[in-house]
């Protein structure tokens, strides 16, 4: 019943934040200094024709207006036109949206996969080579800049030791679009030749985009299981003479992770943020490099498509995490 | 003060804060000595074409960039930026944020309620994401990435001492004050303030870290001050074409953030540890 | 007879700030076969430790055995193989039952995954040894139901209502007393041959602590099991169990069977025990001083400042074991005669 009583206060509050979010960026956009409109239309625009640009694109009609009618349009789905591409911007975003998935999808699995497990050996083995190493890797990771990290990356091991391509996220035709990720569709679709494409060119953003977020995973589960095994019932376990192997990887882990999850939420922001940069450097044909043009090229709809999609995608994703510890946290349930 | 040198003499045994605090005068001297340390001052202003892309040597530490600076010296200057975009955004959210929080704290009504969810919005989107945002819409300049900066991380400081407060209002003592009629201000200056100041400094010290990886990010991006300043975001972006051979270029100023940054990490989770040893937080929660 | 358990000598160290605190300080202690031994004493003294110690889950780095041994059916607990004790000895022959029933269960598992978990690994349908001690292992369905009837037969004994719905809920669904039931049936399940029991009530409603002691003792003693007791109760000491020993400051100062224990005391320290339970005429009596400290502690007999009789004797030599009487030992130089003295 909490559940439930959860979700809906969370669907409640959504639907004004995500105004809320909009209504910022939006009056950010349009109070500006400099003159969007003339932007786009380029410098040798004559006044006139600045004039009738403006008036094509109803930038001349007073700010609450347009913000009204664009709610009204997005809500019937549509984002505007890119004032760049002139192409639906909705259309373009999702065409891109399942690389940047797909890249954050595999920099969480292997953050989480990595991060969790030497966390936990970190904890048991307090002190000893093992920790002290992880100490410094997870230190570092939050204190290197992903873009510069990428760049070294791809310094190190595209082109002096060759071992992966330098950037983008196929060389040659992609495999047979059933999920829209290369990975799986080109496994499903038995074609290793383009899965082993896939998986190098994938291979160095999303260990850039991981870096931070396995440093947190591992500080975090560390902090997690040294503090649970001081609790009683480990000591009661031990008592009674219970498998080591059992004591940690069941009972400790589990009720580490009780609070882990809330943290794989807030790793999906670390990710997606810096999925943008990310993105920047190696050329990922994703929401994020879709964003970072839209905004060099003062692409106002652009940049409030990417928002939205962005905050939608949060706040979701906050509420999944939200629901996620209700259901992992049994406590929650039954009072 | 006497809280003061525990807090120092606890923070000394503690050998990583240390090593955070080393780095952090480090900067700070790098930035206020620069015109002293530097090999080629003037490298900031002038070019040197024909010197242009050499390897590190005797003359230029470093190495030179595209533009035949030097390396080293251009670095030192960026200190300065770094220094001051760091300490005036971090310093501008804490005067915004710390206000809005304790308002809504404090009170109960729906002007808290509004107040944070106006900072629920901010935190709905990845910082980075608005601040490119904001900085592209002003445009490329040194106050405008402050601005975009100090915009967007407000809410971290509302949100720690909105917590504190409504902690803190549980407290008896907050209630006993009450009781004898001190006015509402007065219990917020002389007794909450107090309380908050430790989350408060550990979250500014954490933040500055942070704050200056987007700084440098919005510089990589293009979005940071403009050409001929030396803000190593932009250096870093400048140096990818020339990769792999003058490797230095973009190594430099990437390990210049790195240990800036954690400097600042390092402090602030000393400062944590110190200063919060009751509320067992979690030392890895990358927020921001 | 031979014991079931004998503790000779013991000595623990724990490691402080100002030095190492030596908080078990030579202790003997015998539990006998069938028995409930009582290990009496107030906060500090040690109890918990030894208890601890022969569990042998005392806090690696915080706790250090300096000597002693702890013999169980005559093998020397801290000198085998960690690994043999671990499988063999713990939560089979020696079971456990702790002091905060409200944190001693994990909050995330039902109590039928924790106590079927248990069986898994230590039931007396199993024998022990034989296999390696991982995360998973086999748990044949023959042997798990059987388990599992054993488990709701053990609820039952315990008086745990509608066993068989307990077993699905989780920990915090259930009272403290409910839980320190589920405790003591866990800690029958694998047939053992002693429980060790540290402050099993303290942490309950006092209404509830004397029907789980009853509890306890009925079914300790329909099975032939002996406990070690540990509490700063007395009146607890005398409600269930059959002899009495004292601690003060990491060694035992008196051991006799209960009834001559309270009856005739014979060491100055359990006399003012005895003397400081607040009575009906209102006087409160305390024993004046204080616990000693660990780390340096007093030459001598441990409770000489503390003593009225203490003499020079008692100041400068510890107090060897005197046997009193059948089963009544005492470590003191002057052990009050109960027809001679007061």
């Amino acid at each position: 019943m909490r559940l439930l009583a959860l979700l809906l206060r969370r669907l409640i509050w959504f639907v004004p934040t995500l105004l809320g979010l909009l209504a910022v960026t939006f009056v950010i956009a349009r109070v500006v200094p400099a003159d969007p409109v003339s932007l786009v239309a380029g410098e040798t625009a004559t006044p006139a024709q600045v004039a009738a640009l403006r008036h094509e694109l109803g930038f001349d009609r007073p700010l609450p207006v347009q913000f009204v009618d664009y709610v009204g349009r997005l809500v019937r789905g549509d984002m505007g036109t890119s004032l760049y591409t002139r192409r639906p911007i909705s259309e373009d975003l999702v065409l891109r949206l399942p690389a940047t998935i797909e890249l954050t999808l595999v920099a969480m699995v292997v953050s989480v996969l990595f991060g969790i497990p030497l966390g936990v050996l970190s904890a048991l083995w307090r002190n000893s080579i093992l920790d002290h190493a992880l100490r410094v890797v997870t230190v570092s990771g939050l204190a290197i800049a992903s873009f510069w990290l990428g760049i070294m990356l791809q310094l190190l091991f595209a082109m002096r030791l060759g071992w992966t391509p330098l950037n983008a996220r196929l060389q040659g035709f992609p495999p047979r679009p059933i999920t829209g990720f290369y990975l799986v569709d080109a496994a499903l679709t038995w074609d290793w030749a383009t899965f082993a494409s896939a998986l190098s060119h994938i291979a160095l953003p999303a260990a850039t985009l991981a870096f931070p977020a396995l440093a947190t995973l591992v500080r975090f589960t560390r902090a997690g299981v040294l503090d649970v095994m001081q609790s009683n019932f480990v000591l009661y376990e031990r008592a009674m003479g219970l498998p080591r192997p059992l004591i940690v990887w069941k009972y400790i882990l589990r009720s580490a992770l009780t609070s882990t999850v809330t943290q794989i939420g807030l790793l999906f922001g670390i990710l997606l943020a810096g999925a943008v940069v990310t993105e920047a450097v190696f050329d990922w044909p994703g929401i994020g490099t879709y964003a970072v043009n839209s905004i060099l090229r003062s692409d106002y709809n652009g940049v409030m498509g990417f928002t939205v999609w962005a905050g939608a995608i949060f706040i979701v994703v906050n509420l999944l995490v939200d629901v996620a510890h209700t259901l992992v946290d049994p406590r929650e349930r039954t009072t | 003060m006497s809280g003061l040198w525990f807090v120092l003499s606890r923070l000394a045994r503690d050998r990583s804060a240390l090593i955070g605090l080393l780095l952090i005068a480090l900067l700070v001297a790098c930035a206020l000595a620069a015109p002293l340390l530097a090999t080629h001052p003037d490298d900031v202003f002038e070019l040197h074409p024909a010197q242009r892309l050499r390897a590190p040597s005797a003359t230029h530490w470093l190495g030179t960039d595209r533009m035949g600076a030097d390396v080293y010296s251009r670095l030192l200057f960026g200190a300065r930026i770094t220094i001051v975009i760091g300490i005036i955004a971090v310093g501008a959210s804490l005067v915004l944020g710390v206000p809005i929080g304790l308002v809504a704290g404090y009170y109960h009504g729906w002007l808290s309620d509004l107040l944070m969810r106006v900072s629920d919005i901010f935190l709905a989107v990845p910082q980075v994401v608005l601040a490119i945002a904001i900085a592209q819409t002003l445009g490329p300049s040194l106050p405008n990435v402050i601005l975009a900066l100090s915009v967007t991380y407000w809410p971290w400081f509302a949100r720690v001492v909105y917590a504190e407060t409504r902690a803190l209002q549980k407290e008896v003592f907050v209630e006993s004050t009450s009781a004898l009629g001190a006015s509402a201000w007065r219990l917020t200056v002389l007794h909450v303030l107090p309380n908050i100041a430790s989350p408060i400094i550990v979250r500014a010290s954490i933040g500055m870290g942070f704050t200056i990886l987007t700084a440098a990010a919005l510089g990589f991006l293009g979005l940071g001050p403009p050409p001929p300043t030396p803000e190593w975001g932009r250096t870093i972006a400048e140096s990818r074409e020339f990769l792999p051979d003058a490797w230095w270029y973009a190594a430099a100023p990437g390990l210049a953030i790195f240990l800036t940054v954690m400097g600042f990490n390092l402090l602030g989770d000393g400062l944590r540890d110190v200063l919060d040893p009751r509320l067992r937080r979690s030392r890895t929660v990358r927020d921001g | 007879m031979a014991d079931l358990l004998a503790v000779r000598d013991l000595r623990v160290d724990y490691v402080t700030d100002r030095g190492p605190a030596q908080v078990l300080d030579g202790v003997n202690l015998d539990v006998a076969p069938g028995e409930v031994v009582g290990l009496v004493g107030e906060s500090g003294c040690g109890k918990t430790t030894l208890a601890r110690a022969i569990l042998g889950i005392l806090p690696a780095g915080a706790a250090r055995i300096r000597g002693g041994e702890v013999r169980f059916k005559g093998v020397d607990l801290l000198r085998e193989d960690p690994r043999a004790v671990n499988d063999r000895v713990r939560g089979r022959a020696i079971t456990f039952i702790p002091q905060d029933p409200f944190t001693s269960f994990s909050p995330v598992f039902a109590v039928g995954t924790q106590i079927m978990d248990l069986m898994k690994w230590k039931s007396p349908r199993v024998g022990g040894g034989r296999r390696p001690a991982t995360l998973f292992g086999r748990y044949p369905r023959e042997r798990r139901r059987a388990d599992r009837e054993a488990v709701l037969q053990t609820l039952r004994a315990v008086h745990l209502p509608e066993p068989a719905r307990a077993l699905r809920r989780l920990p915090h669904e259930f009272s403290g007393g409910q839980r320190q039931r589920l405790m003591i049936a866990m800690a029958l399940l694998p047939r053992p041959e002693l429980i060790i029991a540290d402050e099993p009530t303290t942490a309950l409603d006092v209404t509830i602590q004397a029907q789980i002691l009853r509890t306890l003792r009925a079914l300790v003693k329909e099975r032939g099991v002996s406990v070690l007791f540990t509490t700063h109760d007395l009146a607890t000491a005398h409600e269930i169990c059959d002899r009495v020993v004292v601690m003060y400051a990491g060694q035992e100062m008196e051991a006799a069977p209960t009834d001559a224990f309270f009856a005739r005391p014979a060491h100055p320290y359990t006399r003012r025990l005895l003397a400081s339970v607040p009575r009906r005429d209102g006087e409160l009596r305390d024993i004046p001083g204080e616990v000693p400290s660990l780390v340096t502690p007093p030459p001598g007999c441990r409770f000489h400042p503390r003593c009225e009789y203490a003499t020079a004797e008692c100041r400068a030599q510890q107090p060897a074991l005197r046997v009193l009487a059948d089963g009544h030992g005492v470590r003191c130089h002057h052990p009050v005669d109960a027809d001679r003295d007061a």
